[in-house]
């Protein structure tokens, strides 16, 4: 990626009016070309070159009133940055972005941009909303490729203690913050590697493993302890930890897969949407045999499932080699949760789409490997309480499709251990989240805060970072005052 | 990390490992299991708790080396450490005096049965024990089952110890000499968790079964290791490993357990000839 910078050009995109600034297009991230890409693991985008960057940034209008703001969940200050990648200033523009998003090389990567800030952006209105998620990217990328990363001062000894339990976006936001405030913080993760979601879920070709360490060890040279391989409410209870700690924070997120109870789903070769994806990028099973955890060899692949999750596996199983990838999703195109820059890179990638199609029983040969998933078509109904209409199968328009394996990738729960290990603190029956305020992340147990995926269910990194930064301001007021029963918390 | 003090062997490709592991040695109970992970590249392997020593901090593991991780770890030496060890993972055993208890322990399977006579005898149960394994030179931990048991019956299928036959002969005998055991535990291969549950299921004796499924996380977040039960998915992990025998859909559980079998078996010879390679060019001076 070029760094090279032009003064001249600096200045004169600086003095383009408003309406020549209108006229720039919107800048491409240069990419691998899909064939290319469908056999490795390397991520997809290069980045932004650092004068395309600035050309970009010149797109923003610098509103007085910046709708994009409102649109991030955590409330960056986009046009101050952008100003700053215009002036060349690449240090400052990151600062800016860090007083508010700790992790930018994440979520400038994996945010919903084109339903967040980009969606509200006023150039929008008109054309291509400002490429606010790639201009993120790449400060952030620029800061860690220079070594400028420096990990934000922490405050001075509270003496007292919090323990955090998970070390996903919401726990590792939870901790840097918490940090700053002068806590002293251990994060207590179940698996042998940090960052959640991060690290065992999103691919590499999306998010390179590389920058999720990067960020952990920031917060490791804050002073955060982690402790793997350490499952609360196996080893240890969330009452324990209380005796040790001032304050809990729990970010255990949404890990428990579901399926569709259909016949032959416990076939050898079909998958959930975690194992898949576990065994792939945090086991690394695409360097099998070098490393030890095998993967099933495929040659027709069926991923049933519309959201980003559904999109890493379809594209995750193209690159293990897979020559058709079918993705099943009961609705239309436009009703598909994943992103749009997934789902055209899906496209790109040659996984099939089979749109308005549902499973209904998976049949295996006789060694009990899946070797065909019955289908049936959907058509569209009324809509239904998502807001979204209602897919109801055809009568009788069933058919089979081969197969050699099929994941399932539906959506994901909170997983029950914590909470049912855990006296007094309120769960919500059907969905399986803890009960949390949203204004404070205190749940119905005093001492006990949480935020992300295990407080909403399954959502986005970005929202998790955000109930992570809420919880310890909430978390701070708590060990401060000692008062529990606030409404709110400035 | 946590480093191996002892690595014995006491059968044929089976080794105990006694390891540092000083909280995990405070919490588990018996029918809890760990996952190691041998090196920066292992896969995440599941292994019973076959006992523990709070005072000393230790956990000890009984292995039988069948293939690539399991081999690997069979070369580490005391002072040498595990990568990862997560635990205690699965529900313990549902211990409860019912009166008479046998426990069935097939091939590697006595090591996981050690902790559940142990614990079934501490709570006032009469412990018959009945250990199955191929050949004398298999047979592992005799003599710690019969500390943790009232009686002894061992069986080898070639007859080299004890009375020659499976352990479901043995089970069948028992019934038939001296009646009705009140409750029956059976952890080993699948086939014979198969068949002891069949037998007692006839006599309408109630009977827990261990199961080993394949494993990544053992924390519920992966569903790999689901298993039918009762014609409903459980997640053996956090479910079990211990289910009703009566219940457990034993054909399903052998299929899924060979699935990845020639990658595995792939990945063990490379494993072998690198070191055969390596031992060769260790003895050839350069
Ligand atoms: C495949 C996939 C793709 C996705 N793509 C996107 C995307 O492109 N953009 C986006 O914004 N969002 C995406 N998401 C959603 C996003 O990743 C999650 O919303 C986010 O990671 C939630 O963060 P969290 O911190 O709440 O939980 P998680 O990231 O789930 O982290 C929870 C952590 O807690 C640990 N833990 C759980 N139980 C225990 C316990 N008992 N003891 C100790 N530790 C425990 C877990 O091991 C894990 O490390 C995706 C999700 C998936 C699965
Ligand atoms: C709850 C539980 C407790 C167990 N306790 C013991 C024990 O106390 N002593 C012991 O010797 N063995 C035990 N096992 C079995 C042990 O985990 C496997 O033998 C080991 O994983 C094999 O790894 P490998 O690389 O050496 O062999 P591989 O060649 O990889 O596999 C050989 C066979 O082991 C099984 N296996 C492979 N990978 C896994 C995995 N990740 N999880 C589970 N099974 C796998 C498969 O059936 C496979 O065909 C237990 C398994 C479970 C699930
Ligand atoms: S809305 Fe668009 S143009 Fe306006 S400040 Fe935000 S990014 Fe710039
Ligand atoms: S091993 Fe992953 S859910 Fe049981």
């Amino acid at each position: 990626m070029s760094d090279q910078l032009d003064p001249h050009e600096i200045e004169r995109l600086r003095s383009l009016k408003p309406k020549e600034r209108m006229q720039i297009p919107r800048q491409q991230m240069p990419e691998q070309a899909p064939d290319v890409r469908r056999a490795n693991f390397r991520e997809v985008p290069h980045g932004l070159p650092a004068m395309t960057a600035i050309v970009e940034a010149n797109r923003c209008l610098a509103c007085k009133k910046p709708a994009c703001v409102e649109g991030c969940p955590v409330g960056i200050d986009i046009p101050g940055f952008v100003a700053l990648i215009v002036q060349g200033d690449f240090e400052g523009a990151v600062r800016k972005v860090k007083e508010t998003n700790m992790l930018p090389a994440i979520c400038g990567r994996v945010c919903p941009q084109e339903a967040q800030c980009e969606a509200l952006c006023v150039v929008g209105k008109r054309g291509d909303p400002v490429a606010i998620g790639r201009l993120e990217r790449f400060v952030a990328d620029w800061e860690r490729e220079h070594g400028l990363v420096e990990p934000p001062p922490t405050g001075a000894p509270t003496g007292k203690s919090v323990g955090v339990v998970g070390s996903g976006p919401a726990g590792l936001t939870a901790a840097i913050d918490l940090r700053r405030l002068g806590h002293e913080v251990t994060i207590y993760e179940a698996l042998h590697a940090p960052g959640g979601v991060l690290m065992y879920g999103i691919p590499e070709f999306r998010l390179p493993k590389s920058i999720v360490s990067a960020e952990v060890e920031v917060v490791q040279r804050m002073g955060v302890q982690i402790e793997y391989n350490y499952v609360i409410g196996q080893i240890e209870t969330v009452d324990e930890l209380l005796e040790r700690h001032d304050a809990v924070f729990l970010g255990t997120g949404a890990g428990l897969p579901w399926f569709m109870n259909l016949p032959g789903e416990n076939l050898n070769g079909v998958y959930s949407a975690n194992e898949y994806l576990t065994r792939c990028n945090l086991m690394r099973a695409y360097e099998f045999p070098y490393s030890d955890t095998p993967i099933a060899a495929s040659e027709r692949v069926a991923v049933i499932g519309g959201g980003n999750v559904a999109m890493d596996v379809a594209r995750t199983a193209a690159r293990l080699g897979a020559k058709e990838v079918y993705l099943i999703y009961r609705r239309s195109e436009a009703e598909m949760p994943a992103r749009i820059e997934e789902i055209h890179h899906a496209r790109e990638e040659g996984i099939v789409f089979k749109l308005l199609h549902n499973p209904v029983r998976y049949i295996g040969d006789e060694c009990g490997r899946v070797c065909q998933v019955e289908c049936i078509r959907m058509e569209l109904g009324e809509p239904d309480a998502s807001g979204r209409r209602r897919p109801v199968p055809v009568e009788g328009s069933q058919f089979t499709i081969d197969v050699d394996t099929v994941v399932v990738a539906i959506g994901n729960g909170p997983n029950p251990l914590v909470p049912k290990t855990t006296a007094g603190l309120d769960v919500d029956a059907r969905h399986g989240t803890v009960k949390t305020n949203l204004e404070t992340m205190r749940t119905s147990k005093r001492g006990v805060f949480a935020g992300g995926d295990i407080a909403i269910g399954a959502a986005t990194v970005i929202l998790a970072m955000g109930h992570g930064r809420k919880a310890a301001r909430s978390i701070d007021h708590f060990l401060r005052t000692g008062v529990w029963d606030v409404e709110k918390v400035e | 990390m946590n480093e191996i003090l002892e690595n014995t062997v006491i059968a044929e490709s089976v080794n105990r490992y006694v390891i540092a592991a000083p909280k995990i040695a405070q919490r588990r109970k018996a029918g809890q299991f760990v996952i190691v992970r041998v090196d920066e590249h292992g896969e995440r392997i599941p292994l019973t708790i076959a006992d523990a020593d709070p005072a000393r901090g230790t956990i000890t593991l009984v292995v039988q080396a069948v293939g690539k991780s399991t081999a690997q770890m069979a070369t580490l030496k005391p002072g040498d450490s595990l990568r990862d060890v997560v635990g205690p993972l699965g529900a313990p055993t549902h211990i409860e005096r019912r009166g008479t208890a046998v426990v069935i322990g097939g091939g590697i399977g006595i090591a996981p049965a050690h902790p559940i006579a142990q614990a079934l005898k501490a709570a006032g149960n009469t412990v018959i024990s009945i250990l199955g394994a191929r050949t004398q030179a298999l047979l592992i931990m005799e003599e710690e089952m019969r500390r943790a048991s009232d009686e002894v019956i061992v069986c080898t299928d070639d007859g080299t110890c004890g009375l020659q036959g499976f352990v479901t002969h043995a089970l069948a005998d028992l019934i038939a000499q001296r009646g009705k055991p009140d409750f029956v535990f059976a952890v080993g291969p699948v086939p014979m968790m198969k068949y002891v549950s069949l037998l007692t299921k006839e006599h309408g004796i109630p009977t827990m079964v261990s199961l080993n499924p394949i494993m990544v996380d053992g924390t519920g977040m992966c569903g790999g290791c689901r298993v039918t039960v009762g014609s409903e998915m459980k997640f053996a992990c956090v479910d079990g490993p211990d289910f009703d025998g009566h219940l457990v859909d034993f054909d399903e559980l052998i299929k899924r357990q060979a699935f990845y079998k020639e990658q595995e078996q792939l990945a063990y010879q490379q494993m072998q000839e690198r070191c055969q390679a390596e031992s060769l060019a260790q003895a050839t001076p350069s």
